[in-house]
């Protein structure tokens, strides 16, 4: 891992801006400077202070934690900067984090998120007996199953998260997959945490996940969030967790394509926004649009920032939790809503639980949900085998 | 002062005002090697009004304001040397108008090259402006305000010779146009036929005023566009290379680049024609021009066409290009700067020696790319050093070379171009009394309390 260098590599950023832009540079694609306009809050200023605090030149603050946990590592500043260092980033931002961590010198919502983590399993303070609610029976895990589903925190206990996990069990249990879930023994997945900078918790969620994992005989995960997918796929395996792993939208379009899930029709034009966990982070950028264009009637119109270049819904790195961007028309989510509106589309389609709940949200702020559906692309898929 | 912090809040409102540690630090800087010094305040305004009333601000309450783009000129000219208050114009980012047969557009101060590039592409594709090799974040406005140059220098000038109007807010707070736009819908002109004011502000750093819209005279954009690169090993046929090449008006820039290392460019003159059209019978006749231009110097093998591979074209025809911008890490230290005087084409060898020099002189990576502008009257040429942040002693070095780099353009008979406040100095202490008592009477009309950017084109 990059970040345990940054200390010794912080000092090559030039802050020359790309990582504030889109490939095309048609507007600001890095969520925080978006959101708060000071070029501090840019990936460069944040570099900048980050060495200047290593320096000593200046002192911790909580506006410097905030400045600092506004980022939502969505990886826009990866792909635009042209640096060599460009893929160490992330990383970087993750390294100073530990430090704060370690220090304990962070901002109380961070703080409010890990002791949630760290006493109850997930970021909401919720009762880990309460974990399956929403299952309705769902079947558990066991031996010989092909597919652990992984739900984490937001599909377990998210109102919108839930409706997410319903609509994608229902069509796995149509399409005759065999999978069970962990229910209330499932654990935060960690992806959060580890963005935040609290690797010693990440460390014993990826032990306790990937125990759990070998002891059931798991071989296959499936997860509902790419935020889960990101970090078992690409953090686990440092720690000896290694399991094969897909998305659900890649397990979904591989039914599609094998005939077992056949949509009914619709008439309607929807427009897709990339997770930044699946896309910038794990390329997947087909998948979930192939499953949207096989749906006999719909139209599927792209918004003006998508693929690499998409405008991140400002959830990552807990931000769904923390909502340290929220607060402001200029806040990333609203940005979003209104760029998806202007498309024409009827429906924003998403494949993230921390999306969904996002842009919901950043829907009826912006007085648009009469006239712009969020939905899950398993929502969407679950009601047209439903009319079928 | 907390009274002045409140009255920003109060103009702009309280999310783009900032008096905190941080903003001070990162607006106290830039990447460049003048030494910080931090504002009180950062402030984002949104409108010419709200300009207007923090320039009111400061001069009722005899604070200092510098105004800031993209922040990327590498030579000081927005570290608030008095403090006071930091105006970061980037909210201003409205695009107005594009006038599609007179050819210009009008912005707001804030706008990017990026986003006039970006938006030129979607809704005008066949106009297009003079994109600047610094990254995409720096602004219209301000790159106008140094004289900067982009991709079109070559055929029409300094980027700020491309200026078709103006509005500032004065010094002292009133708002005033510039051009045709003083009495007419129309940008089309910073001047003529009026007396031209517009050399009031272009030039000045922002010590005059606050230039809040521009107009900014747009190009045909042609449907195809191409490199070429002619290679000699000798500095001293590199003046008349680009006069022959600027006088067949087929080129559309002409940039010759000199470095050490690849080793295959070590002691190399690369010359990067650009060529544009649109039909590729016209590309084909432009690349003979210049082939034909330059056939005395394959005929007495002292330079030759190089091929220009499909893969490598991508690199040299992008705008802006992230290579100039890549040079500030090639030794992994995330700095580079640059003195970049304007000269007589014909001064290149010696230049290029003394680039050489300095570099050996001081133990630094070095890099240059000359700018050929308007025909071949001048060139721009820049002795790059890298140094790296971590290391300051490197740091201190790479200013001595660029001090004396600055101090041998002056000796050369060049001009330093966006001078750091030293080297105004050595300017106007070579300059002609009279012109700076003129520079001196201008600078105190239009800013009587001394508040613009201050330390700026002040005569000592």
């Amino acid at each position: 891992m990059q970040q345990k260098d940054y200390a010794s590599q912080i000092h090559r950023c030039f802050r020359c801006g790309y990582c504030k832009f889109p490939t095309d540079y048609s507007s600001f694609n890095c969520p925080s400077y978006r959101r708060f306009r000071f070029d501090s809050y840019s990936t460069g200023g944040r570099l900048w202070l980050i060495y200047a605090w290593l320096k000593g030149e200046i002192e911790w603050s909580e506006h410097f934690a905030e400045i600092l946990y506004t980022c939502t590592t969505c990886k826009n500043c990866t792909e635009q900067c042209p640096m060599k260092f460009a893929p160490d980033i992330v990383d970087w931002i993750v390294g100073a984090r530990s430090d704060m961590v370690e220090k304990g010198k962070i901002p109380p919502r961070v703080a409010r998120f890990f002791e949630a983590v760290y006493g109850y399993g997930n970021p909401f303070k919720q009762l880990r007996s309460d974990r399956a609610a929403w299952a309705n029976g769902t079947k558990k895990y066991a031996s010989g199953d092909e597919y652990l589903l992984y739900i984490g925190c937001l599909g377990s206990y998210d109102e919108n998260g839930q409706k997410m996990a319903r609509s994608l069990v229902d069509i796995l249990n149509t399409s005759g997959v065999s999978f069970g879930i962990l229910g209330e023994e499932e654990e935060c997945c960690g992806n959060e945490i580890y963005m935040l900078g609290e690797t010693g918790l990440f460390q014993n969620l990826v032990e306790k996940n990937s125990q759990k994992f070998k002891e059931l005989g798991v071989r296959k995960i499936v997860t509902l969030s790419p935020h889960a997918y990101n970090t078992m796929k690409n953090n686990y395996p440092a720690f000896g967790g290694s399991f094969e792993l897909c998305h659900y939208t890649q397990l979904l379009n591989d039914l599609i394509k094998k005939n077992k899930i056949k949509p009914s029709r619709a008439k309607a034009k929807v427009t897709y926004q990339d997770p930044c966990f699946l896309g910038r982070y794990n390329n997947i950028y087909d998948e979930p649009r192939q499953i949207l264009q096989s749906i006999p009637g719909i139209e599927l119109v792209e918004m003006e920032r998508n693929r690499r270049d998409a405008f991140c819904c400002g959830g990552g790195s807990g931000n769904f939790v923390t909502d340290l961007l929220a607060g402001s028309t200029d806040s990333p989510a609203r940005v979003r809503a209104r760029e998806a509106y202007e498309t024409g589309a009827a429906t924003l389609a998403v494949a993230c639980p921390s999306c969904l709940t996002m842009l919901t949200d950043a829907v009826k702020a912006e007085d648009l949900d009469d006239k712009l559906a969020v939905k899950d692309i398993s929502q969407i898929l679950k009601e047209l085998l439903s009319a079928k | 002062m907390s009274d002045v912090y409140a009255v920003l809040q109060k103009i702009v409102g309280k999310d783009y005002v900032s008096n905190q540690a941080e903003e001070r630090y990162f607006y106290g800087r830039d990447p460049g090697l003048m030494p910080p010094h931090e504002p009180d305040y950062v402030v984002m305004p949104k409108t010419t009004e709200e300009v207007q009333e923090i320039i009111k601000l400061a001069n009722r309450e005899k604070v200092p304001v510098t105004p800031k783009g993209g922040g990327l000129a590498l030579t000081g000219l927005v570290i608030p040397l008095k403090g006071g208050i930091v105006m970061d114009m980037k909210r201003m980012d409205r695009i107005f108008e594009v006038n599609e047969k007179a050819r210009y557009v009008v912005v707001e101060a804030g706008v990017t090259h990026g986003a006039l590039q970006s938006y030129l592409q979607k809704h005008h594709p066949h106009l297009r402006h003079s994109i600047p090799d610094s990254p995409p974040i720096a602004t219209i406005v301000a790159n106008a305000v140094i004289h900067g140059q982009g991709r079109l220098t070559q055929q029409r000038g300094f980027n700020s010779d491309m200026v078709s109007g103006l509005e500032v807010v004065l010094g002292t707070g009133e708002i005033c146009r510039i051009g045709s736009c003083a009495l007419s819908p129309y940008w089309f002109s910073k001047g003529p036929p009026l007396p031209d004011l517009s050399g009031l502000f272009l030039g000045w750093f922002g010590s005059t005023g606050v230039i809040t819209k521009l107009g900014m005279k747009l190009y045909p954009c042609k449907k195809i566009r191409d490199v070429m690169l002619f290679l000699t090993d000798k500095a001293e046929l590199v003046s008349e290379v680009i006069r022959k090449l600027a006088h067949t008006e087929m080129v559309e820039d002409i940039v010759v680049t000199a470095q050490p290392i690849p080793l295959r460019f070590r002691g190399n003159f690369y010359i990067v024609l650009f060529i544009t059209g649109d039909l590729e019978e016209e590309i084909e006749f432009k690349k003979k021009m210049a082939w034909d231009a330059l056939m005395v110097y394959f005929e007495s093998r002292d330079g030759g066409f190089v091929s220009v591979t499909p893969d490598m074209k991508p690199s040299f025809l992008a705008m802006p290009s992230k290579d100039t911008t890549r040079f500030a890490d090639v030794s992994k230290g995330g700095g580079f700067e640059y003195s970049g005087p304007i000269t007589p084409i014909d001064k290149y060898p010696v230049y290029l020696k003394k680039l050489e020099e300095l570099a050996s002189k001081y133990k630094l990576f070095y890099s240059s790319a000359a700018r050929v502008i308007d025909g071949g009257h001048s060139m721009m040429f820049s002795f790059s050093y890298t140094f790296n942040r971590a290391n300051p002693d490197e740091m201190k070095r790479a200013k001595t070379a660029l001090d004396e780099a600055a101090e041998f353009a002056l000796e050369e008979g060049g001009v330093i171009w966006k001078p750091n406040i030293n080297e105004q100095q050595m300017i106007m202490e070579r300059m002609d009394p009279n012109t700076l008592k003129l520079m001196t009477s201008i600078k105190h009309l239009l800013d009587p309390n001394g508040i613009m950017n201050p330390g700026n084109w002040e005569a000592k």
